[in-house]
C-alpha cells in the first residue's frame, strides 16, 4: 500500500525514485533495491487495522502521553466522573508494572484493559489490537488509551487513536516542550496539569509553557486544568463533546469494511 | 529505548527483501532519519549490533542519511532551515508553519548479494 501511494516521498528523498528507478542493478551478484517505505510500516498497518476497529463500532479513541506522574490516570478518573452519565467510556491501561491505574478506573465503574506485554516503554499497536479484542468497542462511545509515562518513546509509535493529548503538569518544566519536541508536536490539545498548585509553585509560568509549544508550530488548544479543583474540566469537556461529535457526523457518512483479523 | 523495537522492525522489512530477491546476505541498508522522528541513529546504530545477529543482515553495514528539518509558511509562503524545537518561518517569524521535512524515519533502500 505505501509502496505506491507516495506518502513517504518528501522533498528529501525525491531524487532516490525519480532517478535510477526501482532497481538500480550495480552487478550481476549485487543488487541495490530502493525501499523507501517508512520503518516502523508493520506498526503503522497494524494501527490502521485498529483504526477500522475503532470506525466500525463508532468508537472515539484518544491516547494520553505525558511523564511519569503528570496526572493521566487522575484526569481520566475525573473526566469518568463528569461524562458517564452521557457517553458510554472504556479505558486501555498502558501500566505495564502494575493493576493499580486499571483497577482505578474499574473502581469507577468503567471497564478497563490492563496491558501487559511487551516493552515497558512505550506501547505499540498490536498491543492495542491484543486489548482491542478484551474491550467491549460495541458498547462504546469514546475510548481512552493512557500510554506508558515517558515523553519519547509513545510517540513514534502509532496506536490507530484518533487523537493525541499530552500532558505537562505544572510540577515539571515549563520547556518541556522545547526538550521533547516530537510528542508536543504530535498533540491536538495538550493539557498544562495540576493548576491548583501553580501559586505553590514560582517558577512554572504558563505562559512560557505556551511560548514553548508555539515555537514547534502548534496550533491546537493549551487548556490549564486540575482533576483536583476542576479548573479548565469544562473547557476539557467541551472539547472532548466536540470532538466525540465531529466523529459521529464522519462516521454516518460512509461506514467502512474491515478486514479479517490477525 | 524504543530504538531497538525501530531496528527490530526495520530487519524483518528487510529480510522480507533478501527473501524475494533471493538474496544471500545484506551488504546495506540506508535510513533516512529526521531530528522530528524521534528515533536517535545513534542508539539506532547500536541497538543494529546486536539486532542484526543471525540475519541475513549480520554483517551488513547500516548508513543513516539524516534529514533537515524545513519549514514551508503558510503566512507568507517561504520555505526555510529550522531547527527541531524552533520551527518559525525564517523570512517573517511567524509560528504558523508546515513541516515539508525533518521527521523522515525511512527505510530508504538495501543492497544485496546473491549467492
Ligand atoms: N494537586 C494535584 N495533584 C494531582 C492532580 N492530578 C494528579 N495529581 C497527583 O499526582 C500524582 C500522579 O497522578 P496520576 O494520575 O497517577 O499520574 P499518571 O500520569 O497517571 O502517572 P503514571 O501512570 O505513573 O505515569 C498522584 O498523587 C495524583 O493524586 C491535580 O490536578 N492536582
Ligand atoms: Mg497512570
Ligand atoms: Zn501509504
Ligand atoms: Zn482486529
Ligand atoms: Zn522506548
Ligand atoms: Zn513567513
Amino acid at each position: 500500500m505505501c509502496d505506491t501511494c507516495g506518502c513517504n516521498v518528501t522533498h528529501g528523498n525525491r531524487h532516490l525514485i525519480e532517478e535510477g528507478g526501482k532497481h538500480a542493478h550495480t552487478s550481476d551478484d549485487h543488487v541495490a533495491i530502493e525501499v523507501l517505505e517508512n520503518l516502523l510500516s508493520e506498526n503503522d498497518h497494524q494501527a490502521a487495522h485498529n483504526r477500522e476497529h475503532f470506525e466500525r463500532h463508532g468508537v472515539l479513541a484518544i491516547n494520553l502521553m505525558s511523564s511519569p506522574g503528570s496526572g493521566k490516570t487522575r484526569l481520566l478518573e475525573r473526566t469518568i466522573d463528569h461524562l458517564k452519565e452521557r457517553y458510554k467510556i472504556g479505558v486501555i491501561e498502558g501500566d505495564l508494572e502494575t493493576e493499580n491505574d486499571a483497577q482505578r478506573i474499574r473502581d469507577k465503574g468503567v471497564p478497563a484493559v490492563q496491558i501487559t506485554t511487551g516493552t515497558a516503554c512505550h506501547l505499540d499497536a498490536h498491543m492495542i489490537h491484543q486489548a482491542l479484542h478484551q474491550t467491549p468497542l460495541d458498547e462504546l462511545d469514546l475510548l481512552f488509551i493512557e500510554n506508558v509515562g515517558n515523553l519519547v518513546c509513545p510517540a513514534s509509535f502509532d496506536l490507530g487513536q484518533h487523537l493525541n493529548v499530552t500532558l505537562l503538569s505544572v510540577t515539571e518544566g515549563d520547556d518541556k516542550p522545547a526538550k521533547y519536541p516530537v510528542i508536543f508536536r504530535a498533540a491536538d490539545h495538550v493539557l498544562i496539569t495540576k493548576s491548583d498548585l501553580l501559586p505553590l509553585l514560582d517558577d512554572f509560568d504558563p505562559d512560557n509553557a505556551g511560548q514553548a509549544l508555539q515555537q514547534l508550530a502548534y496550533k491546537n488548544p493549551i487548556t490549564l486544568v486540575s482533576a483536583k479543583s476542576d479548573q479548565g474540566m469544562d473547557e476539557w469537556l467541551n472539547w472532548l463533546e466536540a470532538q466525540q461529535q465531529q466523529q459521529n457526523r464522519q462516521q454516518s457518512k460512509g461506514a467502512g469494511s474491515i478486514q479479517t483479523c490477525l | 529505548m524504543h530504538e531497538l523495537s525501530v531496528c527490530q522492525s526495520m530487519l524483518r522489512q528487510v529480510e522480507e527483501i533478501a527473501q524475494r530477491e533471493q538474496a544471500t546476505s545484506v551488504e546495506r541498508i540506508v535510513i533516512q532519519i529526521g531530528p522530528l522522528s524521534g528515533v536517535v541513529p545513534e542508539l539506532l546504530q547500536q541497538a543494529f549490533t546486536i539486532a542484526r545477529c543471525g540475519t541475513r543482515a549480520e554483517s551488513a553495514e547500516l548508513v543513516t542519511q539524516t534529514q533537515p528539518v524545513r519549514v514551508h509558511c503558510l503566512q507568507c509562503g517561504y520555505d526555510s532551515d529550522a531547527q527541531a524545537n524552533r520551527l518559525l518561518c525564517a523570512e517573517c517569524g511567524d509560528y504558523r508553519t508546515r513541516l515539508i521535512s525533518g521527521d523522515e524515519l525511512l527505510l530508504a533502500s538495501v543492497e544485496l548479494t546473491k549467492n
